[in-house]
């Protein structure tokens, strides 16, 4: 893939020539390409653990019991209320306060010193407090009548959760999380921040080499937008796909679209 | 939580930062009100803009959008003026949120103006009274009320975006938790003091939304939450 990616930059700047900015972007393609690499990679690994972290933040949200809500308040309100910025921050910098976490060995060293685990980490915590408030809402908006039904018959207050609830649920809120996808996505250029040559990084250290900032952050703006796009189309794909059993059989007269 | 004398730092910083918030919320609610002016537009190009400027902000990093402002401000006076200029840091960070906050105040704007009975405006239009007239007098002081919740939360968005403007220098309250941690190599400390100033104004500024709501919808008791 990368010899392929260096060809065809050889072969774009031999196009360009000594035109610029064409030149500079056919030269440094590689570079960039592998900042948008990684900054899908942000979003898509930190959109699952994000999602696996909400399921159990929203159900605990909507217990009854103050013990359970509350924390879960808590950590929601914490995490929607300050700005992600603080909070990578005080994962990749702030954790080097405590000795102890330190002398961890392997967590340490491999994981919590590393701005990649650390933008990982700070970016699931916080995608998931914004998933679990949309899931809690998708939760309640369950038409009562399906949860009665399931009620009726008879299944387990796990099972009407993990057979009837959580997956109409997770059909409700996709549209919401489409939208959460794209703020994270944006949010990930904070990555820049800690060392990480993401989209936004690879871009910064383009242009800390060339001194053509506006172009390259043009480029790297036309780089995000294309993303967004695609990930808008991936959902509505998804949407489709799953909300296939309520797709009004075709009419002549419809004038719709599909 | 000892602060180790820089407590004052912090909150010089958030003296910044509340600057930044509001400055920016002034310009970009003016921008969101023109922006849904364009939308609804009769000349088709106005239409195209304001959906131009409405995609493009939303869909590009808000980080990008404060350097490119930061930077390409720079390179416009001089191509305009010649001389270099240099732009603050401040002036840079209101211009990139008021754009930003502008973008999506555009689309509050808009279903709020759905939301208001196109009759309404019909019977300003029989009374005689202008657009701008039946603009500002009729469908002005409604919109802020059905516009208020979204703008609300509008407004926690760009609180916690203004961090942003520190990448630039600005020494905003999140500039000071970094300087701070610096000298006294006690990061978390300052970073969680930091977290928590944004929490408490989050939590004045929902409250003051409350207010404001409860406000606006004096007269409509039960009508509308």
């Amino acid at each position: 893939m990368s010899e392929w990616i260096a060809a065809l930059s050889a072969w774009l700047l031999a196009l360009a020539g000594d035109a610029e900015p064409w030149a500079s972007y056919a030269r440094y393609l590689p570079r960039i390409l592998d900042g948008v690499w990684l900054t899908l990679e942000l979003v898509v690994l930190s959109g699952i653990i994000g999602i696996l972290l909400a399921i159990p933040l929203a159900l605990l949200r909507i217990a009854r019991a103050p013990w359970l809500w509350m924390p879960a308040y808590g950590y929601i309100f914490f995490f929607r209320g300050t700005p992600l910025l603080v909070q990578i921050f005080l994962v990749y910098y702030g954790l080097s306060q405590f000795e102890s976490l330190r002398d961890a060995g392997w967590l340490w060293n491999e994981v919590l010193s590393k701005p990649y685990w650390c933008a990982i980490i700070a970016f699931s915590l916080n995608t998931a407090a914004y998933i679990a408030e949309i899931l809690r809402g998708a939760i309640q908006a369950v038409p009562k009548g399906e949860v009665e039904a399931a009620q009726s018959l008879g299944l387990s207050r796990a099972t009407q959760y993990r057979k009837v609830i959580l997956p109409r649920a997770f059909r409700i809120m996709l549209p919401a999380y489409g939208n959460e996808v794209i703020l994270m996505l944006k949010g990930s250029a904070l990555a820049s921040t800690i060392t990480l040559l993401d989209l936004m990084g690879a871009t910064r250290s383009v242009i800390a080499r060339t001194y053509m900032n506006m172009e390259f952050f043009l480029l790297a703006g036309v780089l995000y937008l294309l993303i967004a796009a695609a990930l808008i189309g991936l959902f509505r794909l998804l949407e489709r796909a799953l909300n296939v059993h309520q797709r009004a059989p075709r009419r002549s007269s419809s004038a719709g679209f599909g | 939580m000892d602060l180790q004398g820089f407590g004052h730092l912090l909150l010089s910083g958030t003296w910044v930062t509340l600057q930044l918030a509001f400055a920016s919320l002034g310009f970009g609610l003016a921008l969101g009100l023109l922006g849904a002016a364009a939308m609804r537009a009769p000349v088709a190009p106005l239409r195209w803009l304001a959906i131009a400027y409405n995609t493009l902000i939303r869909g590009i990093p808000e980080l990008l959008l404060v350097l490119i402002i930061y930077f390409g401000a720079t390179h416009l006076l001089e191509a305009l003026t010649g001389a270099h200029i240099e732009v603050s840091a401040f002036v840079a960070g209101v211009t990139a949120l008021s754009i930003a906050f502008g973008a999506y105040a555009s689309e509050v704007f808009r279903s709020a103006i759905q939301e208001i009975p196109k009759g309404q405006m019909e019977a300003a239009a029989a009374l005689g009274l202008g657009r701008w007239a039946a603009f500002s007098h009729v469908m002005l002081p409604q919109l802020w009320r059905i516009a208020l919740p979204g703008l609300g939360n509008l407004f926690l968005v760009l609180l916690k975006d203004t961090a942003l403007v520190s990448v630039i220098g600005l020494e905003d309250l999140m500039r000071q938790a970094y300087v701070a941690a610096g000298f006294t190599k006690l990061p978390f400390t300052f970073y969680l003091a930091a977290a928590g100033i944004y929490l408490l104004l989050t939590i004045l500024a929902m409250q003051a939304i409350q207010r404001l709501e409860h406000w606006a919808n004096r007269g409509y008791h039960g009508a509308r939450a």
